[in-house]
């Protein structure tokens, strides 16, 4: 017997879940949004590809998601999951099986329908070792992935085509998190025939089902984007064109946005001007402040004397002054307590974390046979403002008698100390810090706590690994039901906390999003901030200054 | 001429190929590992795995750079790893801007190097020519990246006369030319001034002075012709001032030349671009130095070939 669960119940449970309204996607629709216009957004960096598979910043990750769509989504503004190509979806009981319904008359920006085997072939593109996607490892709950992963098949055993607009997903475990994994980027959907076309050059010709396409490409200089007039989404987008610019200083462009050249600094506010711009009531009226699925934190090697001992570890904890630390970023973040971020579900709102009291860190100290300190190495990245946020942490530990020297160096190089296991005692993780794939508490454990991620290479770079949790994660991950959703939260909230009594991190502070925008851009504050869109959500948003 | 050209371009290859084998060796030596910056950090080990066997990177140094040298021979720089693309692709789009750049920036230094250079000898001595030799000196020694911002700051944002970075028309052309002009300017007024200084001690200037001829004629006539060849003959030299140049100032003024996306790939670790634009580089430096010693016999006479 199944148990049918239709996509508005589900989502609705998700919603209520989240204390969040939620509404059917054709209802998300600003009804003050003016339809027309176009708007200029700036970014320093090149735009390295337009692929769904390969893209993995935070500049064409967003881009992609206009350009494609995926099986889910989430509603804009929100980390509330939502059908986007599928129409409706079952989860069979055991949580191993899920079945999409999807969308009739979906067009391909070349004008073909999208059908059920252009999602097999997509995903079989992705995880298939020549796509050499970052994100294969995502799809490792689908049945015959080690397969295709290994070389050994083409395709994933664990997906069949039912019909063509019906797509089943066979799992190999119960997997909580796997409508989150069906909405991230690297699960797009494609059309083959121009992936075919394109080959490797795919990521520069992107041909999706998303409610823009791409009009024009002018390597380093500028791409282009314009309204998909056939988008399924009736009523989406509400701008006519985009254009990214590109290579602008971040300093550039926010002197082109005062001067109204442009929408949006894509890079955000410089920090060296922040303290200006928030002076200026007139500027500041068109900054939007949001929360971010980010957590910065200083890394303690549990496997290296003396950090592998406890209560060093917490003596660490309550000695840093975060607030102090804060205002060294001009106050563009809230203190940390815990590995989650308040904006993520499964944030312990009651956690009181360690405090901020030196003296019992001394006496912790003392504990653990180091009364007058010790010596070690605090790695850090070179960038501004990385260095200085060291410096301030060098001298909490200094207070209690730890003398730490700052290794500042380029990121790859921290990467590389943190990934190995006699590299790095301690590390500031600031411009490497984890900010999520997805809005699921399990996505802040498996690479950066777990014994998954504890090998040489890997993420977890306190080497913290506790069989114990893992397997509690596990558990948790395993509760898929969305009513239960709730209940999975807590047990991952627990797990959260044991984690913090071990105290391989310190964690310092969750950092504030700060969109600054043209006063003739329009759309709920949200959309500026949204969680899952960096810098803003470029489906929703619209100008005010179209007749 | 023909043995001395063969020679200077068999010198020219080891050069490149001795580039080539440098920057591969210290990029293979840095301890961050290019696989892990393409897999990001959700990516298994198996997926770290497989990248690292698809892109080669999993053979010996020799394997690796031996693969490189003969793709190279065909005119492959390879893939970007980051960004997916064909690097001859990518620095073909880019090179037209970094061209134009280069020769705004000649246009510059001369214009303002040669004239500071030739007021400052005819006024030798005085109050000009010292505050001319000691802006020079500042030119000289100001970073690109500082007066780069304060050009913008002053002319594009206080007086709007130009836009704030970006690329397009002649008026995006001034700003970033003047910055990489200016340090060149430096260089040329003091060469200039020498070389004017020494014509001027020349008998055949004293001569057309003895017969009566106007000051201004001897300078512009009978002087500058002269005094300013040897300066001219420096350009191709510059090549390599510049290769270092456009990296700032395409970065500082959003110009979509090969320095920005020489500086962008060093960011990312991004190999390919980096082996792709040093190597195009160290060519334009060669080249510009080789094309230097040919000219320099045609202008100036004492000088030949050998």
């Amino acid at each position: 017997m199944k148990k049918f669960l239709a996509s508005t119940v589900a989502a609705s449970a998700l919603a209520l879940m989240l204390g969040m309204t939620s509404a059917r996607a054709e209802d998300t629709i600003d009804p003050n949004a003016k339809q027309g216009g176009a708007i200029t957004i700036t970014y320093k960096d090149d735009v390295a590809t337009l692929d769904p598979a390969i893209g993995y910043d935070w500049q064409n990750w967003s881009m992609i998601k206009s350009l494609f769509d995926g099986l889910m989504d989430y509603e804009p503004g929100t980390t509330n999951l939502k059908p986007d190509l599928a129409e409706s979806y079952e989860i069979s009981p055991d949580g191993k099986t899920f079945t999409f319904k999807l969308r009739h008359g979906v067009k391909f920006h070349n004008g073909r329908e999208m059908t059920a085997d252009d999602v097999k072939y997509s995903l079989d593109r992705v995880t298939n070792p020549k796509t050499q996607s970052p994100g294969a490892g995502f799809f490792g709950s689908i049945k015959g992935y080690e397969d295709v992963a290994a070389g050994k098949a083409e395709s994933l055993a664990g997906i069949t085509v039912v019909d063509p607009y019906t797509v089943k997903f066979e799992l190999t475990r119960p997997d909580a998190t796997f409508l989150h994994v069906m909405a991230i980027n690297f699960s797009h959907v494609v059309p083959k025939e121009e992936v075919e076309k394109y080959g490797a050059d795919f990521g520069k010709h992107p041909v999706g089902t998303g409610a823009f396409k791409l009009a024009e490409w002018t390597l380093g200089q500028r791409i282009v984007f314009e309204r998909n007039s056939d988008y399924w989404h009736k009523g989406l987008p509400h701008l006519d064109k985009i254009t990214f610019e590109i290579g602008q200083e971040p300093i550039v462009a926010l002197l082109r946005l005062q001067k109204g050249e442009i929408d949006v600094p894509g890079d955000g506010i410089p920090p060296a001007k922040f303290q200006e711009v928030m002076a200026d009531p007139e500027q500041k009226a068109r900054v939007v402040e949001g929360g971010q699925l980010h957590t910065g934190y200083v890394t303690m090697n549990t496997t290296m004397a003396p950090f592998d001992n406890v209560k060093v570890r917490q003596a660490v904890n309550m000695a840093l002054n975060k607030a102090r630390i804060i205002q060294i970023i001009n106050g563009r973040a809230v203190p940390a307590n815990q590995p989650l971020p308040p904006s993520m579900p499964g944030y312990d709102k009651e956690y009181k974390g360690y405090p901020y009291d030196v003296a019992k860190a001394k006496a912790l100290l003392a504990e653990a046979g180091h009364p007058d300190g010790f010596e070690t190495q605090l790695f850090a990245m070179n960038t501004d403002p990385n260095p200085r946020i060291a410096q301030a942490i060098q001298q909490d530990l200094a207070a209690i008698g730890i003398k730490a020297s700052i290794q500042s160096l380029a990121q790859a190089n921290v990467i590389a100390a943190g990934g190995d296991k006699a590299g790095a005692p301690m590390i500031w993780s600031g411009g490497m810090a984890w900010i999520a794939d997805f809005p699921d508490p399990s996505n802040f454990y498996g690479p950066i706590l777990g014994c998954a991620g504890a090998v040489p290479g890997g993420w977890n770079w306190s080497w913290y690994c506790n069989k114990d949790l893992d397997a509690k994660a596990a558990e948790a991950d395993s509760v898929v039901d969305p009513a239960k959703a709730p209940e999975r939260d807590k047990m991952w909230s627990a797990i959260y906390d044991k984690v913090m009594e071990d105290a391989p991190w310190a964690p310092v502070f969750n950092e504030q999003r700060f969109t600054m925008k043209s006063a003739r851009m329009g759309g709920a504050d949200n959309l500026y901030v949204d969680p899952v869109h960096i810098p803003i959500n470029y489906d929703n948003v619209y100008v005010k200054d179209v007749q | 001429m023909i043995a001395y050209l063969g020679r200077r371009l068999i010198q020219s290859l080891l050069i490149l190929l001795g580039v080539s084998l440098i920057t591969f060796a210290l990029l293979y030596l840095l301890p961050a590992d290019p696989v892990r910056q393409i897999a990001g950090r959700s990516a298994t080990p198996q997926t770290v795995e497989n990248i690292r066997q698809q892109l080669g990177l999993d053979q010996p140094f020799i394997v690796q750079y031996w693969h490189y040298l003969t793709k190279l021979v065909s005119g492959d720089l390879g893939r970007s790893y980051i960004q997916r693309s064909e690097v001859t692709e990518l620095i073909v789009s880019r090179l037209p801007a970094s061209l134009l750049l280069m020769l705004g920036a000649i246009l510059c230094e001369l214009l303002i190097g040669l004239s500071m250079g030739l007021i400052a000898a005819v006024k030798r001595g005085t109050a000009t020519d010292q505050t001319l030799m000691v802006a020079s000196f500042v030119g000289v020694s100001a970073p690109q990246f500082v007066v780069g911002l304060l050009l913008l700051y002053v002319f594009a944002v206080r007086l709007s006369w130009f836009p704030i970075g970006g690329y397009g028309t002649w008026r995006h052309l001034v700003l970033p030319s003047l910055t990489m002009g200016i340090l060149g300017a430096g260089w040329y007024a003091r060469m200039m001034r020498s070389s004017m200084i020494d014509v001027l001690r020349q008998d055949y200037v004293r001569t057309a002075r003895a017969k009566g001829i106007a000051r201004g004629a001897i300078i512009f006539r009978h002087a500058l012709p002269n005094a300013i060849l040897p300066v001219i003959a420096m350009i191709g030299i510059d090549i390599g001032i510049f290769m270092g140049g456009i990296v700032v100032v395409e970065s500082v003024f959003g110009w979509p030349g090969i320095g920005q996306l020489a500086w962008q790939a060093i960011q990312r670790v991004d190999i390919p671009i980096i082996m792709g634009v040093t190597l195009v580089s160290a060519f334009a430096i060669v080249l510009g130095n080789l094309l230097a010693d040919i000219i320099a016999p045609f202008i100036d006479p004492r000088i030949k070939l050998r």
